[in-house]
């Protein structure tokens, strides 16, 4: 589950780590209220207003503007406000702003330099344990530092025995070329962090920039929060913070409904029992010359009732011409999934488009004899690869 | 012969009395597999399919010689059971259940560390030797006795491969379920290096998926080892986009190494006979050994 840059910040505050401080708005009165909150609070007539989805690269489009006064504020805050950001992580539709975060202004002048830094917390998988990466190549892109200068980036990996220790937070600060205060302020964010990434169950805490003030502070100015939804029963609150607004509805729909569903652009739907089975049956109908409209993952129990939203959920896209069932029946009987087919299939009426129905397992020939026996427009097969070849014919049709 | 598990293996359920633990015990029972009790903390004493229920896995080892247990207990529970399961002395535990927290398997991960345990899974179909034992919940009959190996990250696409691979006139030593989390107890190589040392495995089969390094290290493994034995492989994902998870925890693509494209690449230089097409994971298979035995 992706939280908000507010929700990250929010989290962060209550483990004790400083974040660029702000206020959330859905309006623009509320915009203008937290304008002058911050700006009060912090003695600066300067204040940041930030998009709040769940992507990054939002300064890119356009989602990340300053105001220097009231008016400026309120001219730019209702031009982000209900805008559809386009960024390098949304896609070409991009998503709909529905709330802005008003943030005060880290950036003021001092007595040294500002500096950005990158830090994340998250799974090394090859290691089965936590690691903190970072940079001092802050404020970009990480795969872009990671690609162009990858001596800049370093590694700490926690042993889970003893959680982080004081002289991994000294070296990541050394590292990152801090003193005095500054070094104080880094060891300190630094278990902070890691401690709120542990104590919430998150898989991704990402800061960037991370960032030294003019006056040696140490703050987070954004805040990319990714938790574990396996991990989300033992966190009802956080599991409360969740936007459905920034899912894709279809996506919730079928979620709700017990089926694992992507949707992807290409013609050719699918419908397949098991994860690595539905991934193996899209790049069969790519093979077969289509494109797959989506990945869909009905689980174990293909009963009627899920099959036939199953079939709903494919058909809700336009661009569909053409549906894959690929079922491996095996504690699942296949005339039981076949039945449901047909069942699915008259509850619905007509499909407009033509379905290839491949169930093989467990009474698989049963199956293949009901469905071609039901009278439906229905395509059968046993084996996958004339299902393949029927999808090759279907598609050229 | 066959790795893992075998028709001497002295099979517990944890989470015997609960439904799916019910079910795939009744189904392990009938496929041959000597289930010798379960584990249902507070059942202890009780019988249930016949077979003796235990409180702990301590006790099913002591009065029942289990060394191999199968875990059906739900996720919020299920690290403890692997644990406990280590603890007793178990040699394999296979844990299907799916959606445990990462925060959990990295525990876990530690803690069997210094213990002489395997753990397959977790989030996985388990682990078959062809019509020896079956340790898992997939469907008995796909899987004949033969001489090829298989090691997956995917329950269904298992018995597809195993299905064409009996199909094509051979059948299946071990299958090995090692599952879909991005923290797992065997890995691809771990479960490779098994089947490679195993006399009656003559060839073996490799599905991975986009995610992770996993089929990477294990083709590398097998070119170091001097390619003993012929390996097909397969990697699903080739169309699925960046950043999206597609159904398993573990298959979302980050960097570049991890596309299906570039596993591919990896696989085809260690010398791996790549497959291209799902359909054809069992012909491949069979053609890859008739040139071995010309």
């Amino acid at each position: 589950m992706n939280l908000h840059e507010y929700q990250g910040k929010e989290i962060l505050k209550k483990f004790g780590v400083s974040v660029q401080e702000g206020v959330v708005a859905e309006n623009i009165e509320e915009a203008i209220k937290g304008y002058e909150e911050i700006t009060k609070k912090y003695n600066s007539p300067i204040a940041v207003i930030k998009a709040q989805i769940h992507a990054g690269g939002r300064g890119k489009g356009g989602g990340v503007k300053v105001a220097k006064n009231l008016e400026d504020l309120k001219e730019k805050a209702s031009a982000i406000l209900g805008m559809q950001l386009v960024t390098p992580q949304t896609g070409p539709k991009g998503k709909k702003v529905h709330k802005i975060l008003i943030a005060q202004d880290v950036y003021y002048p001092g007595p040294q330099p500002t500096k950005e830094f990158y830090m994340s917390v998250l799974l090394d998988r090859s290691k089965g344990r936590n690691v903190i990466m970072y940079s001092t190549e802050g404020g970009m892109e990480i795969e872009e530092v990671a690609e162009k200068t990858p001596h800049l980036i370093w590694k700490e990996t926690i042993d889970p025995k003893v959680g982080i220790q004081p002289f991994q937070a000294r070296k990541i600060a050394f590292n990152l070329g801090l003193s005095g205060n500054a070094f104080k302020e880094m060891v300190n964010f630094v278990i902070k962090l890691y401690k709120a990434y542990e104590t919430i169950d998150a898989s991704l805490f990402e800061i960037n920039p991370l960032l030294k003030t003019s006056d040696d502070k140490v703050i987070a100015v954004d805040a990319k929060v990714v938790l574990d939804d396996n991990a989300l029963f033992r966190h009802p609150d956080l599991a409360e913070m969740r936007d459905i607004k920034e899912e894709d509805p279809t996506e919730v729909e079928a979620k709700a409904a017990g089926l694992n569903y992507v949707k992807l652009d290409g013609n050719v739907g699918c419908m397949v029992n098991g994860a690595g089975l539905a991934m193996a049956t899209m790049d069969i109908i790519k093979l077969s010359g289509g494109e797959p409209a989506n990945f869909l993952d009905v689980g174990g129990t293909a009963n009627a009732e899920r099959v036939e939203k199953a079939f709903r959920i494919i058909l809700k896209d336009p661009n569909v011409k053409a549906i894959l069932v690929n079922i491996f029946g095996g504690i699942v009987r296949c005339d039981r999934v076949a039945q449901g087919i047909v069942d699915a299939y008259k509850n619905l009426g007509n499909i407009p488009v033509p379905i290839i129905v491949r169930l093989q397992g467990t009474n698989a020939e049963q199956a293949k004899k009901l469905i071609d026996e039901s009278g439906l427009k229905v395509y059968s097969a046993i084996e996958l690869q004339e299902a393949a070849d029927l999808v090759k014919k279907l598609i050229k049709q | 012969m066959s790795v893992l598990v075998n028709k001497n293996s002295r099979v517990i359920v944890q989470g015997f009395t609960g439904n799916e633990g019910t079910f795939h015990a009744t189904q392990m029972i009938e496929y041959g597999t000597n289930v010798v009790g379960g584990v249902t903390p507070g059942k202890g004493g009780t019988k249930h399919l016949s077979r003796p229920v235990f409180n702990t896995v301590h006790d099913a080892v002591k009065e029942a010689n289990a060394n191999v247990s199968i875990i059906f207990v739900p996720a919020p529970f299920a690290a403890d059971a692997i644990m406990e399961a280590a603890d007793a002395g178990i040699e394999v535990i296979v844990c299907i259940t799916e959606g445990i927290p990462v925060k959990d398997m990295v525990m876990v991960k530690e803690y069997l560390k210094d213990k002489k345990s395997r753990l397959i899974g977790p989030n996985c179909p388990g682990v078959i030797s062809a019509e020896e034992a079956k340790v898992g919940i997939m469907p008995g009959f796909v899987f004949k006795k033969g001489k090829i190996g298989i090691v997956s990250k995917s329950g269904t696409l298992t018995y597809e491969a195993a299905d064409q691979i009996v199909k094509a006139g051979l059948g299946i030593s071990t299958a090995i379920g090692i599952g879909g989390d991005p923290i797992i107890g065997t890995t691809t190589k771990e479960a490779v290096e098994l089947l490679m040392n195993d006399p009656d495995t003559e060839g073996i089969v490799m599905i991975g998926e986009i995610g992770g390094t996993l089929e990477a290290e294990a083709a590398r493994w097998i070119r170091d080892t001097g390619n003993k034995k012929p390996v097909v492989g397969f990697i699903a994902g080739q169309t699925a986009p960046k950043g999206r998870t597609m159904g398993h925890a573990g298959a979302i693509v980050g960097g570049k190494e991890d596309t299906a494209q570039a596993k591919m690449a990896i696989l085809r230089e260690c010398g791996i006979t790549v497959c291209e097409s799902p359909a054809l994971i069992g012909k491949t298979m069979a053609d890859v050994l008739k040139k071995v035995t010309v």
